[in-house]
């Protein structure tokens, strides 16, 4: 490491100022001459054909430029998932979309599409539009879209679009050698990220001919690719621009909206469109997280030891495939990851219903699997009589276990760690001793836990490159180009954090730049898979050294010294043996521009392929109390305990463990999107649909077991998705823990919690 | 994207009737926190058509206690003042506790108490409270003032008796309406705050040595309008303050209610919570509060 110590430091983020004042430029804020506006002519069922469009009335709404009916626009099959391009044919994603669409396999499908000089005149001209319809049955759920006689949501594809088997050993002679088996049926809502901007692109062919999409997106080098292949031209043709983003959550890792406003674009002599979508078509329209049903065993013995784990997933993908079975099948390898056992079978299916299509939400599938793993987990911790905590403890896997699912060796892996502290900083054994005294009466008090297991970035299951340049500037300051993308987790920062560090200057003396562009800025896939610390880590990591023995090659040169005896501290030319300041970082700067004999730019680039990854773990402890008239829980104290290496910058990581935590909560306590039999989405606005408040959620106490990750660039992992994933199992538990009753079906709202208790007061069977 | 043809600003009462007869198709609008949501929503009603701004109209705000005791609170009053005005605080603490829990303090600035009732939503929160204080509403046209009971003030979901022309200008309490009474309101909704009541419930209640002198309850959500409860103000008269009686009384309300099962909630889960709420509702106004 270098000598600085800006890695590790809560640098105030480069962009706060510029937020604070209004300064910071998001899509909808840049002006457009001549700007168009487009909207979508959505279904208003959820499967079937349509069979006319009657569009004379809308044509006469004053501004109207344009109707688009499917056949108007290219009709290239596509999908809009963020992966990055893969040469295998069988590992691509499943193209099963065109832009617009005849065929319905959602409500709000994209069927139409009006253009016009107003966002007013092209909301008139849609309401304007009559379709008439071909209806086919409406499929809410797997089991019904399974069924023998189910029709086929796409022609070409079963319903059944994937389904995978992993494992190890024998689950049946396991299972057979426990003393219980906890056998369980669980399932999980429709999430939806919510995210505070929506979805907004601006299309116009530039002065080069070529087509330009700016565009709030998580992924622009991938978003090219993907509005090349929809509007069939080649990759090149095509400019992402991401400027500042309100936010994604990995709903901005499919290219929703860009296909569709390139293509209007093109309809229109290449005048600039904007699309941007409501909060109601953003949460109906977009993508969501997959609402995945387990039925999830743990054999387990007396002595606590876990014989087997058998668990059958059927996840729920929606109209379309977009990131398909990589969700749902994605468990088995972490649950491996995170606790001993003989046998594994993890099973999984990804099956196409007519509710909104799933895609990547943070934590990717984890969410899921960890509340089901550690639903069961507790209730087998439960059966034997033993403390939740040390049943988990005895259990972990022990840093440094080989990962065969995965071939990754879990060096550094502390989840013991973190349940101990956990354990002793959010006074677990104080508080459950206190909950005793409310276990008869009205409000009923419990705790619970959760723990987890996470990767950083998707090696080896997918490509891993980045690639940074940066610019040694006249005054010693550096230039950082980065493909990856800032979408308000504050990336940027940490990446300039590491730059400095790596160089040996001032947090200051890097500049960042709100935008990155697809022509400008190198390769990299994008901010998804909490994978761009550590990728593009790596990545500015090795620009930066480069860089940096350029600028040493120089001073030696200049200062007639040996370059191993000089050093970059604090932004000055250090002689090592004597710690006297040679120049400092602006006279070599100045001297590379501007000597008329030697002037020469320093910059360095650097791409980079990892093949290699890191397991990050942590854990939550809830304590709640229930309202057993209401059935309302009240979150009474959480806390999350994370081993995520080395933190970066502590500010900016206590806002993502924060902001995680909050969504989980929310995901355990009462969101989901709800839908009618016919398929409609019923809650698709900011009212009905219950994100958690401030005043929702308690004061969210964190910890880290911090490390020097022997395996990370600056000794860090995964950290942006990993507080989303055990503070709901953790809730479900504690409730549990409170009135005796474990729920399985999220989230635990009071009626749901209500209802159970009323069921058990009548002697129904639980968890059946 | 708002559908709005034209902006009028009315600068006194009788100057938002001459606006309403050269503008016969306009909307009133006050606080905007309605209207605006249901024009962006396009609404029948609210789109294509020009707004009558009333919030400068001095005579519709603020609250006055007149020389026999009665309360006067402007229909253009906000929630925000409300909650806070002393008059309120003191004499009527169940309505300022009501509007404390509207939205979030942003809609508690624009609301209004009028706009909140002539919006007639069933959650409204400030509505049981005023059910409960039997507030008069005062209405006047270009050449009309009349007064009309709030308990009579609605027809249905969204709908008032408001003729076309008239403004709902005030609303009046009587002395023996508040004085001497302890009120409760509890919100049962999904969030603690920016969330529309699933369920709610006033009460107000005059207990001397331990008995039910008076008892009014009302509830919000439980019908197409905010609704007393006649059958269980009756039977709670004149009885000893226990838990059996609470309970009772919170048993009674269901020959009151007219509740709906929808992808809310279920009809059993609203009925449970008609019996458990003013039960709460009443222990917590004789205790002041929690």
């Amino acid at each position: 490491m270098g000598t600085n110590e800006v890695v590790g430091h809560s640098e105030q983020r480069w962009d706060a100022i510029a937020k604070v004042k209004g300064q910071a430029q998001f899509t909808g804020d840049f002006p457009f001459k001549n700007l168009l506006y487009g909207k979508i002519l959505r279904s208003t069922i959820a499967h079937g054909r349509v069979e006319s469009y009657d569009i004379s009335e809308a044509e006469k709404v004053p501004g109207v430029v344009k109707i688009l009916l499917p056949e108007d626009l290219p009709q290239n099959k596509y999908s809009t998932a963020g992966h990055p391009w893969t040469l295998i044919p069988e590992k691509q994603d499943i193209r099963d979309r065109t832009i617009l669409t005849r065929d319905v396999r959602v409500y709000g499908d994209d069927i139409g599409a009006v253009i016009a000089k107003s966002e007013l005149a092209a909301i008139k001209a849609l309401e304007k539009i009559k379709v008439t319809y071909k209806e086919y049955p409406v499929y809410i759920t797997p089991q019904q879209a399974m069924a023998d006689d189910a029709r086929r949501i796409h022609e070409e594809r079963d319903n059944v679009l994937a389904s995978s088997k992993v494992g190890f050993g024998d689950v049946d002679k396991s299972m057979a050698e426990a003393d219980y088996i906890i056998r369980e049926n669980l399932s999980t809502s429709v999430q939806q990220h919510v995210h505070m901007e929506n979805q907004i692109a601006v299309a116009y062919q530039d002065a080069d001919q070529r087509w330009t999409c700016v565009s709030s997106t998580q992924i622009p080098h991938i978003c090219r690719r993907i509005i090349a292949q929809a509007v069939g031209v080649s990759w090149s043709k095509i400019r992402v621009k991401k400027p500042f983003i309100g936010g994604g959550f990995g709903n901005k890792q499919d290219a929703v909206v860009e296909p569709l406003v390139v293509a209007m674009s093109m309809a229109c002599n290449g005048q600039p469109v904007q699309l941007a979508l409501t909060r109601e078509e953003s949460i109906a329209y977009t993508r969501t997280r997959h609402a995945i049903d387990y039925n999830f065993a743990i054999g387990v013995k007396k002595d606590g030891t876990i014989t087997a784990i058998d668990c059958d997933v059927i996840s729920n993908q929606g109209g379309y495939a977009s990131h398909g079975h990589a969700i749902g099948g994605k468990g088995g390898t972490f649950i491996n990851a995170i606790y001993k056992m003989d046998s594994l079978r993890y099973t999984a299916k990804t099956v196409y219903t007519n509710i909104a299509t799933a895609g990547a939400m943070r934590a990717y599938g984890m969410p899921q699997v960890v509340f089901a793993l550690e639903t069961v987990m507790d209730d087998a911790a439960d059966k034997i009589g033993m403390d939740p905590i040390d049943f988990r403890m005895m259990n972990r896997r022990p840093d440094g276990f080989y990962n065969a699912m995965s071939n990754v060796k879990q060096i550094n892996f502390k989840v013991g760690e973190c349940l101990e502290k956990g354990r002793k900083e959010f006074e677990w054994d104080k508080k459950m001793a206190a909950s005793k005294q409310y276990k008869t009466g009205v409000k009923r008090r419990g705790l619970g836990v959760a723990a987890f297991s996470f990767g950083t970035a998707v090696y080896p299951f997918g490509l891993e490159v980045a690639g940074a340049r940066l610019i040694l500037m006249p005054d010693g300051c550096f230039k950082l180009m980065l493909g990856s993308t800032e979408i308000g987790q504050g990336a940027d920062t940490a990446l300039s954090q590491m730059a400095a560090e790596a160089i040996g200057v001032p947090f200051k003396n890097i500049i960042r730049d709100s935008f990155t562009d697809t022509d400008i800025d190198p390769y990299d896939t994008g901010a998804y898979a909490s994978r761009q610390s550590y990728v593009t880590g790596f990545a500015v990591k090795e620009a930066a050294e480069k860089i940096k023995a350029k600028i040493l090659t120089r001073a030696a040169k200049m200062y007639d010294v040996r370059t191993e005896y000089i050093d970059i501290i604090d932004g000055n030319i250090i002689y090592m043996p004597d710690g006297e300041r040679l120049a400092t970082l602006e006279d070599i700067a100045m001297s590379s521009y501007f000597d008329m004999k030697d002037g020469k730019t320093i910059t360095a680039y650097s791409s980079v392929n990892i093949h290699q990854t890191t397991y990050a773990s942590g854990c939550t402890l809830a304590e709640v109390e229930v309202d057993m008239e209401t059935g309302r829980v009240k979150l009474l104290s959480i806390m999350n305990v994370h081993d995520s290496g080395k933190i970066i910058n502590p500010l900016i990581a206590n806002g993502q463990v924060e902001g995680g935590m909050a969504m989980s909560i929310g995901y355990g306590l009462s969101e989901g999107i709800r839908y009618s039999k016919e398929g409609r989405p019923l809650n698709n606005n900011l009212l009905d649909y219950k994100l958690p408040t401030t005043m929702d959620l308690p004061k969210l106490e964190h910890a880290f077991v911090e490390t020097d990750d022997p395996l990370g660039p600056f000794g860090n992992k995964s950290l942006g998705e990993n507080p989303t994933v055990s503070p709901a199992p953790a809730i479900r538990n504690a409730v549990k823990n409170a009135i005796g009753i474990g729920i399985n079906t999220l989230p635990l709202s009071p009626e749901n919690v209500y209802e159970h208790i009323q069921a058990q007061q009548k002697g129904d069977v639980q968890n059946v | 994207m708002f559908d709005i043809t034209g902006y009028y600003e009315a600068h006194s009462l009788a100057n938002v009737f001459e606006l309403l007869k050269e503008q016969p198709t306009a909307r009133i609008v006050a606080g905007g926190t309605d209207v605006l949501v249901k024009s962006r929503a396009r609404v029948t009603g609210f789109v294509e058509t020009p707004l009558i701004g009333i919030s400068r109209v001095a005579e519709m705000k603020g609250v006055i206690m007149a020389d026999d005791g009665t309360i006067n609170i402007g229909a253009l009053t906000t929630f925000d003042e409300i909650e806070h005005n002393k008059i309120i605080n003191q004499n009527m603490p169940l309505l300022s506790q009501a509007v404390s829990l509207v939205g979030g303090p942003q809609t508690r600035r624009m609301g209004t108490i009028g706009g909140n009732v002539c919006n007639a939503g069933p959650a409204a929160d400030s509505a049981p409270a005023l059910f409960t204080y039997n507030a008069v509403c005062e209405i006047c046209s270009a050449t009309t003032t009349r007064e009309v009971p709030i308990t009579e003030f609605y027809i249905g979901v969204g709908k008032v008796k408001l003729q076309p022309g008239e403004v709902l200008v005030k609303f009046k309490i009587t002395k023996q309406n508040y004085q001497g009474y302890q009120g409760y309101y509890i919100k049962f909704a999904q969030r603690a705050a920016l969330d529309i009541a699933n369920l709610s419930c006033a009460a107000l209640v005059k207990v001397t040595e331990n008995k039910i002198q008076d008892l009014r309850i009302c509830f919000g959500a439980a019908a197409a309008t905010p609704i007393r409860m006649p059958a269980a103000e009756a039977y709670g008269l004149g009885k000893e303050v226990s838990n059996d009686t609470l309970t009772t009384i919170g048993d009674y309300c269901l020959q009151d209610t007219k509740t709906i099962a929808d992808w809310r909630a279920s009809k059993e889960y609203r009925d449970h919570l008609v019996t458990v709420l003013p039960v709460r509702a009443l222990a917590l106004a004789l205790k002041d509060g929690e």
